[in-house]
């Protein structure tokens, strides 16, 4: 079938030209700007300043080392989380399914804001979370008012965030696997956790990869949540790399050095996905 | 015996998932000491209309929740012809540079937001764009998530129905508004909702995108709320609800369809 040569370009040129304009100049003009600093007014090129500047720089360190720690507990614990919860709405005899997938994909569809400064309020001193715990005998915690605390409190929101999200999506992928597999397992004595571990888990391997390079994108990228909740606090206890660049470029205004630290995280994106396929053997 | 500790793992996690979104209420609706007491407070209260009023001589809430409506709703429109006519494109038309163009939207979705966050801003700027629509509108209207779902979709949409509508006669234009669009109805529908989301809940382009009070949107104002130094939480509550209650409210009713959308995307 013979079209006109341009026609397709035609239908592509807005979004290729939106794309171009928001964010193919943008990545390369932050790449520019990385090295680059604000000399007497203007920015001037002053080579790898900005990059030698990240090695002496204590905050952004731990910057790096608390979205490493949030991303190395919460994204395991919300994806195992999501694996069992699919598993188990996956359940043929499970009645109520509708419900129960709606209402844990619920906290996914709320802004990262509200949400956020929710639980800011459920996890004061003298909030609801603490008044739980009493009932059950447990001290109150200082959620956001201790340097560990306040990092088990971004893990505990963002997992309540995302856990449902992840989860819709794992359960799109077991709908879709045969049931032969399961019925050999059954013939061959497997329990319920074995047939998990051994059946659904590996079978699932391709998407739980999807979902946790997403998670890893989104974690490395961990902005509204510390904005929002401890404001990176106690003494920088919650410093994001996202919360640094925002400090940095539009606190500070230090465009070269906030570009510098978000081509840092651009470098850790590219490294992780390359080890989580690596990892997991995947050849695409 | 089984089934008794499925229902209760699910019932816990159900309780876990709802209940902010009822405490959320409960501070909506009753005075700011009432969230810190011991028993708590977990019956809604007589202060909805107070809290109200509150939050509305902070913040502005009818041009704020405007704002957060017109951009919401200007930018799902518009993102959705752009995206649906790249979509339709990639999928259905041979054409020099497909394969490269659509690679380098998939690549672009790893590259963290913050890389482009501070040319955008210059950009802008340097346009004297920033503070108006356009500057919350337009720099994310190609969305490549958004054309990856559609695609998706389009692909599956059989190629003779084309071919014969051109051997009518009818206009290429015209095939993809009357023809294939109708029909792809679920598909539009789960990418309608998910850029509505995505733009509702946006915060960190809003809040360098926006300077004045006038064109904050709702994330932001709410965001500023918490920044004062005495926090009055009934309005803050009163906020998060406002800003939460229509998106809940948009999913619920839309919901098969972009349950649905999504699955079909994450697995194909």
């Amino acid at each position: 079938m013979k079209t006109n040569k341009s026609l397709p370009y035609l239908f592509i040129a807005p979004a290729l030209l939106l794309f171009t304009l928001f964010t193919i100049y943008p990545i390369f003009s932050s790449f520019f700007l990385s090295f680059q600093s604000m000399e007497g007014g203007k920015y001037e090129f002053t080579g790898l300043s900005n990059y030698t500047r990240l090695f002496g720089d204590d905050i952004f360190w731990k910057a790096l080392g608390n979205t490493g720690v949030i991303l190395i507990v919460q994204v395991p614990v919300m994806i195992l989380l999501a694996l069992v919860l699919a598993n188990a709405l996956n359940s043929q005899l499970l009645k109520l399914k509708g419900f129960f997938r709606v209402s844990f994909f619920l906290p996914a569809v709320t802004s990262l804001v509200a949400y956020s400064i929710l639980f800011s309020i459920i996890l004061q001193d003298e909030g609801i979370m603490n008044t739980i715990l009493g009932f059950f005998g447990i001290d109150a915690i200082q959620w956001l008012g201790d340097p560990f605390w306040a990092k088990v409190s971004i893990i505990v929101a963002m997992t309540w965030r995302w856990t449902g999200y992840n989860m819709v999506i794992f359960l799109a992928a077991l709908q879709s696997l045969s049931r032969e597999v399961y019925e050999a397992a059954d013939l061959d004595g497997a329990n319920r956790i074995q047939k998990f571990f051994h059946v659904t888990v590996p079978q699932l391997k391709p998407v739980i990869l999807f979902a946790t390079i997403l998670s890893t994108i989104g974690t490395l990228q961990l902005f509204d949540e510390p904005f929002n909740l401890t404001k990176g606090g106690p003494a920088d206890s919650t410093m994001t790399l996202g919360l640094y660049i925002y400090q940095n470029g539009f606190e500070y205004f230090d465009f070269g050095y906030a570009s510098a630290i978000a081509y840092v995280v651009v470098l850790l994106v590219g490294i992780l996905t390359f080890f989580q396929f690596k990892f997991t053997g995947d050849k695409s | 015996m089984r089934k008794i500790g499925l229902y209760s793992l699910l019932g816990l996690f159900t309780i876990i998932s709802i209940f902010p979104f009822y405490w959320m209420f409960i501070g909506a609706t009753n005075e700011s000491g009432k969230m810190f007491t011991n028993p708590p407070t977990l019956k809604p209260g007589d202060q909805f209309m107070t809290n109200l009023q509150n939050l509305n001589a902070s913040i502005d809430l009818g041009r704020v929740f405007f704002n957060s409506v017109f951009v919401s709703g200007v930018y799902v429109i518009v993102a959705l012809m752009v995206c649906s006519t790249a979509a339709y494109a990639l999928a259905k038309f041979e054409f020099k540079g497909r394969n490269a163009i659509f690679t380098t939207l998939l690549l672009s979705m790893m590259i963290p937001y913050q890389a482009t966050l501070i040319p955008l801003f210059q950009l802008m700027s340097n346009f004297n764009l920033l503070d108006t629509y356009f500057a919350l509108i337009v720099p994310q209207l190609c969305f490549p998530f958004a054309i990856f779902l559609l695609r998706q979709n389009f692909l599956a949409f059989p190629t003779e129905l084309i071919e014969a509508a051109r051997l009518d006669g009818a206009g290429e234009m015209r095939i993809f508004l009357t023809i294939v669009l109708p029909s792809m109805k679920p598909a539009m529908a789960a990418a309608a909702i998910f850029l509505f989301m995505t733009q509702w809940n946006n915060f960190m382009w809003p809040l360098v995108a926006t300077t004045s009070n006038e064109m904050a949107t709702l994330p932001v104002a709410l965001s500023s709320l918490i920044g004062l130094s005495i926090i009055d939480y009934g309005q803050v509550m009163m906020g998060v609800t406002i800003a939460t209650i229509p998106i809940i409210v948009f999913f619920l009713a839309l919901q098969r369809h972009f349950i649905s959308g999504m699955l079909g995307s994450a697995v194909k």
